[in-house]
């Protein structure tokens, strides 16, 4: 149950640090336990949103590419 | 020995529009990562706090130092290569045609994460630069004792 997004979001044409600011403020809208995912188009998530995750003690679920399109998934842990 | 909190404390001291970017970039990422942050603005840093189009100064120095050296995020020109003002144009063109996030929306990231806005009063007091020069989310101006002890208990400090 937890696997299904309660939000979806859209990063496409922001760079750093638009999609960890944007991500932060999604995680305020959801429940601890709840997971969103989003899409982005910045190659720096790559290395920034697994960063972000390490730092703010959230969870990394997934995160590829997929084309020029990067996705991810992240869980709200505290 | 006081205890590092999960927290950064940054040094503004430059008024360029290229570390004000550096300097609001750090400060949002940091507090999108769930940091407290502190940023102290000083000397030519009060221009990232600066509400645009206000002249400053109350004597004939102030308020030629206020002509001279226009706040707010609008007026303020990169480092290098500013030319009288070309620099800014072209910077702010290029930024924009990367979509990079303009230096007004950075700061307004930094206030909606909570990052917290701290003038420096002295050097308020020397440029003649008053509470109403400087934007509402701005706080009460402190000292350097006031900095410190916020840097104290900060796992990461930064001076820019």
């Amino acid at each position: 149950m937890s696997d299904t997004p309660k939000l979806s979001l859209d990063f496409k044409g922001l760079l750093c640090p638009m999609p960890v600011v944007k991500l932060a403020q999604a995680m305020k809208q959801i429940q601890v336990g709840e997971v969103v995912e989003a899409v982005a188009t910045d190659p720096g998530v790559m290395a920034d949103i697994p960063a972000w995750a390490r730092t703010s003690g959230n969870e990394l679920v997934s995160l590829e590419k997929q084309d020029k399109v990067f996705k991810f998934v992240v869980k709200r842990v505290k | 020995m006081v205890e590092k909190k999960n927290k950064m404390t940054l040094v503004v001291l430059s008024g360029d529009m290229d570390k004000v970017m550096a300097a609001y970039i750090i400060a949002s990422g940091a507090a999108a990562a769930g940091m407290e942050v502190i940023m102290f603005f000083t000397f030519w840093g009060l221009k990232a706090i600066q509400r645009d189009g206000i002249l400053t100064g109350k004597g004939l120095f102030g308020r030629m130092l206020g002509v001279m050296n226009r706040g707010g995020l609008k007026a303020i020109g990169p480092s290098r290569l500013n030319m009288g003002g070309m620099g800014r144009w072209m910077f702010k063109l290029m930024m924009k045609m990367h979509g990079v996030t303009p230096l007004n929306e950075l700061r307004e990231a930094c206030i909606a994460l909570g990052v917290k806005l701290i003038p420096c009063d002295m050097s308020m007091t020397v440029m003649e630069i008053d509470c109403e020069h400087l934007i509402p989310e701005a706080e009460e101006p402190v000292g350097v004792a006031v900095m410190l002890e916020h840097a104290n208990e900060s796992s990461v400090q930064y001076f820019i």
